[in-house]
């Protein structure tokens, strides 16, 4: 720790800080452009600049450590003036030359309200301008269907530049030219080939980047924020919904350490017109082959009609990639008390199974976790689609020292080196069996990685797959003390929250996979979209789109999205969060719990809750880890991999398959997006450009 | 800097292929870094690039060069549009980098330009033949033979009009012209006659060491005790190790030490010297024209509480001469020697 006055305030900080940021440990604000902290230096704003004493002219405060002062004459601290007139005076001339070109179209455009630059000159610059030459005009650039450029107000920052080259790993951005003439821009004004490309909008800090899907929709002053959680994929991550009366306007990041930093996906960020579109907003009743609008008496008593017909081994339920935990917990209580086993939460077809421990099923090491492996080998996954922000963690990992990386599955560009070993599990067994020499690499590790995605486990082999992964990490010592390295990565957000809550088959219960082909007569489904029901059963869909599962089905209950109802969801890691409602739900459209617990009482088998607040009460009391939110309850890996390890089986030959093939046509919110529909294509066209 | 674009797309190549010959040489060039860092030989990559595919960088040449660096091509372009030195569109058989940076334009840049505007043209167009086109580039570094212009990777210098055009003629008839100076000079020395480093001595090889032979003198003089003598033996300023140093010694010769033994702090024929008018520095002074506030703008933003009637001064004598007058003909100097009343300047620079 080293010690430095700023402002006459002595503080204590590391000395590899910069005086940007002992300024801000000591409480003083330094306005700055181009200095992002998670971003590599630049120092080319100017806008930080401090008086160092003795230092001729004011200096970059971003590029400037403290262990590069220099003490006073009689070793006092070095000290830093960020108030004096000197300052004020640099920074003043710094803005009235970062707006020399900057155009006042401040009125039409989007960052107002909202940029950074807007706010600076009110608190930095100065009233008037000196300058009577023409302001340089650029050229509008082409970045794809997510990024809407207006490069008259660029301000050379490179924040986007460094954004995509270091966080994202795909190097599509460039400044091009020199000094006034500088151009941001893609390759031959390429289409940004990044899922997580939307983020450089908002790195930007004026409005040469913003958002183009919504544009000059909103002014960010007429939104209401709520605080909220993503669904998109199973990291969970924290986002903040702005909603406009009862329609959500956008979607942005929330700085959550833990999960997402302050990035979020393309598709989290960029469904929002899928929360609008078609939507499910009155019960359907299907009458002769036909989907017709009715009440929700009606579809209650026909569903009442069908269920009490049939006997409970006859009927069974489905949970999708959506539901929240208050929902599932809702259904599974229904369940219980209609005598039906068949539930399943898993239509993906995985193996995972509460019944071998909680450690079994979890990203054990947790994201942040990630940056303290030592060597990583990924089993049937493809973490840039399936878990983007997993894989950021990833890389950052990587970028700090590479550590020995590899990956069985398909070979694909993660954005860092990887050793690829083989597609398919002969390759695990080879490693298992220790003749492969990535092995000893493994092995000499002190903390190594196992990451298992569901590629490897949504197949018939998946349970020896699992068992093989768990020995494997048994044997290289991945779970030791202090360090869990044994790590399941889901690929669906309500994965977690259903096998904490054992929404697994019981007792002579059959799985997802089997209700779906005739297994059951009535069948529920809670927002299961990806799975092909066969003909035959009786259908009763709750969800909130006209997808897959709305069109088999014979009752439509229509519910609530995410943003629009309030809701447990508990990410791969294991992680309790809470979705908050942003929005409501349109028409006639309910609370998922809440149609639950009206169904139960037509059913005849009263839910023991009238309100959301008494749900989670009786949910935390009979699963204590719920209401830790924000936590992850650390899982028993040693037993958890014993278990599995134990299980043995035959492995396949066939190659993993990643379950994420279109990474922004997931789910039925994505499905319903324009802009996911875009950009799915406009992927689907790289990757072909990639192929030849 | 004018704005420079990639060449449209009816003039890109089809393709782009290193030769074996400068595969081998791009091989070397990042044999030169250590593994890993072979970006780093892009410039010199992408300079053959530019001499293989004829003098510019077609777009093909530029994803070559990405692919043989391991690079993003964004990165290659990067480098090959901030550079001038890279033309992004096909330039002529001869490419004239025409140096019109202050020594050469002093010494007749403007004539030269106006040869290349009337014979080739605007800079940046090739004319039908394809033979010249030119560009006007900053400082090419051969000042002393201004004015001057590069063609393709030779320096001409010291043009005129006259052996300008004749040179063009020449490169357009495809005759042999001669390279560097065209009026015969041998590199950069003077032009006529050589005054200076004549002295025998300097080339026989007997001054080799003599700066440090001093040095070793002085050293076991000083062991010797005889440290002072010796030192005062050495005419005029003696060079020491520690020059420009502060060393403590005894031989400073101040004012202050000079009252502290005993002497007179200054010596009166130094003060004469001093106060005498005609030897003092002839820079123009304020007091001259009465105290003078800094320039300043009428529009500057802050108050200031002396600002002159009328925007900024200007000086009642002009100090230097107007805008277009020929240096021969000014009334006042402008070589440098204002401030040295008593050298002779010869205005023809025919040193005797």
């Amino acid at each position: 720790m080293t010690k430095i006055i700023v402002d006459g305030v002595e503080v204590d900080v590391p000395a590899e800080y910069t005086l940007l940021q002992a300024a801000e440990a000591a409480g003083a604000e330094i306005p700055r452009f181009c200095y992002h902290e998670r971003l590599s230096i630049a120092g080319n704003c100017r806008m930080c600049l401090v008086e160092v004493k003795g230092a001729p002219k004011p200096v970059a405060s971003c590029a400037w450590g403290v262990r590069d002062c220099r003490p006073g004459p009689n070793g006092e601290p070095p000290e830093i003036s960020t108030k004096s007139p000197t300052v004020k005076k640099a920074r003043e001339g710094v803005m009235e030359f970062l707006l020399i070109n900057h155009p006042l179209d401040c009125p039409i455009c989007d960052q107002g309200g909202q940029c950074d630059l807007q706010d600076q000159a009110m608190a930095y610059g100065v009233d008037t301008s000196r300058f009577h030459e023409n302001k340089r005009a650029v050229t509008d650039k082409y970045l794809g269907p997510l990024v809407r450029t207006s490069m008259n107000r660029c301000i050379h920052c490179t924040r986007c530049i460094r954004f995509s080259a270091e966080v994202a790993g795909v190097s599509d951005l460039g400044a091009l030219w020199r000094g006034e003439d500088m151009e941001i821009t893609s390759y031959l004004e390429k289409a940004l080939g990044s899922e997580l490309q939307a983020n450089v909008a908002d790195l930007c800090p004026v409005g040469a980047l913003t958002h183009k899907p919504e544009s000059y929709h909103y002014r960010p002053w007429e939104l209401t924020k709520t605080d909220s959680v993503d669904v998109m994929d199973a990291v969970g991550s924290s986002i903040r919904v702005d909603s406009r009366g009862r329609e959500v306007m956008r979607i942005l990041p929330r700085v959550n350490e833990a999960v997402n930093e302050e990035w979020i996906t393309d598709k989290t960020r960029h469904i929002v017109d899928g929360l609008r579109l078609q939507r499910l907003d009155r019960p359907f009743v299907r009458d002769n082959g036909r989907l017709r609008p009715a009440s929700w008496q009606e579809a209650f008593a026909t569903i009442a009609n069908r269920v009490k017909s049939t006997s409970p081994q006859r009927i069974g339920a489905i949970v999708g990639d959506l539901a929240a935990v208050e929902e599932m917990f809702a259904l599974k209580l229904l369940m219980q008390s209609l005598g039906v086993t068949n539930i399943d939460a898993r239509q993906d077809g995985t193996v995972l199974s509460s019944a071998y421990g909680r450690g079994s099923y979890l990203f054990n090491t947790t994201i942040s976790g990630i940056e303290d492996a030592d060597a990583i080998l990924i089993v049937g996954s493809n973490p840039r689609l399936e878990a983007s922000l997993v894989n950021v963690r990833i890389r950052k990992r990587w970028r700090v020292a590479p550590p020995p990386i590899a990956l069985i599955g398909e070979h694909a560009d993660l954005t860092y080196p990887y050793e690829y070993l083989g597609a398919g599990p002969e390759t695990l067994a080879d490693l298992v069996s220790g003749r492969h020499s990535f092995m000893e690499k493994l092995r000499g590790a002190e903390r190594p990685l196992i990451i298992v995605g569901q590629g490897a486990l949504t197949r018939p082999d998946g349970l020896a797959v699992l068992s093989a992964a768990a020995g494997l990490a048994r044997d290289v010592g991945a779970v030791n003390e202090g360090w869990n390295g044994f790590s399941i990565l889901h690929t669906a957000a309500s994965r977690v929250g259903a096998l904490d809550l054992g929404l697994v088959p019981g007792e002579g219960g059959v799985t997802a996979q089997e209700m779906a082909q005739g297994g059951v007569d009535v069948l529920f489904n809670l927002g299961a979209d990806e799975i092909e029901i066969a003909p035959g059963a009786f259908v009763v869909y709750q969800g909130t789109h006209g997808d897959r599962g709305a069109h088999r089905a014979d009752v439509i209950l229509p519910a609530a999205t995410y943003t629009e109802k309030s809701g447990t969801y508990v990410n791969t890691e294991g992680r309790v969060q809470l979705a908050n409602r942003a929005a409501f739900a349109p028409g006639e459209a309910r609370e998922d719990w809440a149609i639950l617990r009206a169904l139960s009482d037509v059913l005849g088998h009263r839910l023991p809750f009238d309100s959301l607040n008494a749900l989670r009460a009786k949910l935390y009391a009979s699963h204590p880890h719920f209401a830790g939110i924000e936590m992850v309850q650390p899982a028993d890996g040693a037993a958890a991999i014993q278990a599995l390890a134990g299980i043995g089986g035959n492995l396949g030959r066939e190659a993993f398959v990643s379950p994420v093939q279109d990474f922004y046509l997931t789910n039925p919110i994505a499905r319903a997006s324009g802009v996911m529909a875009e950009c799915s294509a406009l992927a689907r066209e790289l990757k072909l450009e990639a192929a030849e | 800097m004018a704005v420079r674009k990639l060449a449209p797309e009816e003039l890109q190549p089809e393709s782009f292929v290193f030769s074996p010959e400068n595969e081998a040489f791009v091989d070397q060039q990042i044999a030169k870094y250590p593994p890993g860092r072979q970006a780093s030989a892009i410039i010199a990559v992408l300079g053959k690039a530019q001499e293989q595919a004829g003098g510019w960088l077609p777009r093909k040449a530029i994803e070559a060069v990405a692919a043989r660096l391991d690079m993003p091509v964004i990165r290659v372009m990067e480098v090959a549009t901030f550079y001038t030195m890279f033309n992004l569109e096909p330039v002529g058989k001869y490419f004239i980098q025409f140096c019109g940076t202050t020594p050469c334009m002093l010494r007749g840049a403007a004539d030269i330009k106006k040869v290349l505007e009337r014979r080739i043209g605007d800079a940046n167009h090739i004319p039908s033949n394809g033979t010249f086109s030119w560009l006007e580039v900053e400082c090419l570094g051969a000042c002393s033979n201004a004015p001057m212009v590069q063609i393709n990777d030779d320096y001409y210098e010291d043009l005129t009009t006259e052996n300008f055009e004749k040179l063009l003629d020449d490169l357009e008839a495809g005759r042999p012209v001669r390279k560097g100076s065209q009026i015969g000079r041998n590199r950069s020395e003077p032009f006529e006659a050589v005054n200076t480093l004549q002295d025998p001595s300097l080339y026989d090889g007997s001054l080799v060491g003599a700066w440090r032979n001093r040095f070793e003198e002085q050293a076991k003089a000083a062991e010797t005790g005889e440290a002072a003598a010796a030192l005062e033996s050495v005419p005029g300023k003696a060079g020491r190790p520690g020059a420009g140093r502060a060393i403590e010694t005894g031989a400073a010769d101040t004012p202050a030490e000079r009252a502290k033994e005993g002497e007179t702090p200054i010596n009166p024929v130094d003060r004469k010297e001093a106060a005498d008018p005609s030897t003092a520095t002839k820079g123009k002074s304020h007091t001259e024209e009465g105290a003078r506030p800094a320039p300043q703008s009428s529009k500057s933003y802050v108050t200031t509480p002396s600002k002159p009637e009328g925007g900024s001064p200007v000086p009642e004598s002009p100090t230097t001469p107007e805008a277009g007058t020929p240096p021969a003909q000014a009334e006042t100097r402008r070589d440098g020697s204002e401030s040295k009343p008593d050298v002779v300047v010869d205005k023809d620079n025919m040193t005797s």
